[in-house]
């Protein structure tokens, strides 16, 4: 049976992996590379590497980064963070990693879905989505939600629902989603938003943000229906670990990779 | 040794050169249908799309050298859908080592398509399988299936929908998951094809 997936994100600035509260207040939480070994090892099912700061001059730095996760790891893993067009994606995809994120280039100019699809084949573009709550989005009883970009500072205007229908028809691979609302809180994750995400589209949803304890997994994988899970700083500063976190949720009858 | 990667412009060969960096070996990534012939082992990755990539291949003369090649040769994911007869992909006639048609998914709705992460074997006495221990777990991507057929030596389970995850035949080799992705059990697959077949 497909396993749910455990995913730790690291955010990497400069080669090092950061995380803050509410994507401000930035912490180092240790060497790329290294984390990614100890995760590998650690049982985690796929990894994921943000280039936060993702300035022009820091690209290259990132690209040699990849490069040496591709060599010391065995197990999938996407990368993101300022990807402008096909050629960023083809020097990542060439420097070894699996899968890209985009999201303010999606929203910037849809169609680049579709070519990033179509040149490299939907398995490797993952749409991420940064969600905040806006009730000028309410449909009757269901909580609206906005599609923000830019490191969650700049609304849209984009419904999420709807925006995750139209990448998934564009030829998305997976979606990434992230309750911006529940980022780096703790209290769990966007659990009814996920499950009417994962409803509407027919390809796997990542549900991110929130996660606090071993409970807020259980609740995604099952009432939220996310095909897996990411988290951040829960993992890097040893909150939950992650075989402890597959234990848990094998005994609450999720099917987890041993 | 001598271990070949056919080249077709269909997938990311690096990760495939990354898994065998770890086991210590080193690849030539090649379309020289002489090379190909003359490696001590080729290895077929693939990620994309069966008519674009069959097209590749004829273009080279790849589709005659590789059905005719005598030492252990690997498909991976798209490389194995392609060692099949045909695939519903875009209706593509492929390789045809294994006589069996490559199928689409068709899965009750709440069953996402691709087929993506980590699913087990259901595995059977093979030399390839020799290093494995208990539960395969392995790395999956792939929206086209191969059924269950004479060549299949280990199937999977998604959806219902039971398929082939490895078959053999003769010196030729195909897994739907990816060994190069998958942690430990995909790195004692690849070693035991490099060094016991």
């Amino acid at each position: 049976m497909l396993a749910k997936r455990i995913i730790p994100c690291l955010d990497v600035r400069d080669g090092r992996t950061v995380k803050g509260v509410n994507f401000v207040n930035l912490r180092d939480a240790g060497d790329a590379v290294e984390l990614a070994q100890a995760y590998s090892r650690y049982g985690a099912d796929e990894l994921t590497f943000l280039d936060i700061t993702a300035t022009v001059e820091n690209r290259s730095t990132f690209r040699s980064l990849v490069r040496s996760i591709a060599d010391h790891i065995s197990i999938p893993f996407t990368v993101g963070g300022g990807i402008r067009n096909e050629a960023d994606v083809a020097a990542l995809l060439d420097s070894g990693a699996d899968k890209i994120s985009i999201n303010s280039q999606a929203v910037a100019r849809p169609q680049a879905i579709d070519e990033l699809a179509l040149h490299f084949g939907s398995q490797c573009v993952v749409c991420a989505i940064d969600a905040r709550r806006n009730p000028a989005f309410d449909n009757g009883a269901e909580e609206g939600w906005e599609v923000y970009v830019h490191g969650g500072r700049t609304g849209t205007g984009l419904d999420v629902i709807s925006w995750a229908k139209e990448a998934y028809s564009r030829g998305a691979g997976e979606i990434l989603l992230t309750s911006m609302e529940h980022d780096g809180v703790k209290g769990g994750f966007a659990v009814d938003l996920t499950r009417r995400v994962s409803e509407a589209v027919g390809i796997p949803v990542i549900a991110s943000g929130g996660a606090g304890k071993m409970e807020h997994f259980y609740e995604v994988f099952t009432k939220g229906k996310a095909d897996a899970a990411l988290a951040a700083s829960i993992f890097h500063f040893h909150e939950i670990d992650i075989p402890e976190l597959k234990i848990f949720l094998e005994q609450h009858d999720i099917t987890m990779r041993r | 040794m001598n271990i070949a990667i056919v080249k077709y412009n269909a997938g990311n060969t690096r990760s495939v050169l990354c898994a065998l960096h770890r086991l210590g070996y080193e690849a030539e990534v090649t379309d020289d249908p002489g090379q190909l012939a003359n490696a001590d082992k080729v290895l077929f990755p693939g990620v994309g799309e069966a008519s674009t990539a069959m097209a590749y291949l004829r273009e080279k003369g790849l589709d005659i050298v590789l059905t005719t090649l005598k030492q252990p040769f690997l498909g991976i994911c798209l490389g194995m859908q392609l060692m099949c007869a045909s695939s519903e992909e875009h209706d593509t006639q492929t390789l045809g080592i294994f006589p069996i048609p490559t199928r689409k998914f068709s899965l009750p709705p709440e069953f996402k398509i691709p087929h993506m992460g980590w699913n087990t074997l259901q595995y059977q006495d093979d030399r390839l399988f020799s290093g494995l221990k208990g539960e395969a777990w392995c790395y999956f991507v792939h929206s086209y299936y191969v059924p269950l057929c004479e060549a299949t030596i280990a199937s999977t389970e998604y959806g219902g929908q039971v398929f082939s995850s490895v078959l053999h035949k003769d010196n030729y080799y195909g897994c739907q998951f990816h060994p190069e992705k998958s942690g430990d059990v995909g790195e004692q697959l690849l070693k035991t094809f490099l060094e016991e077949l």
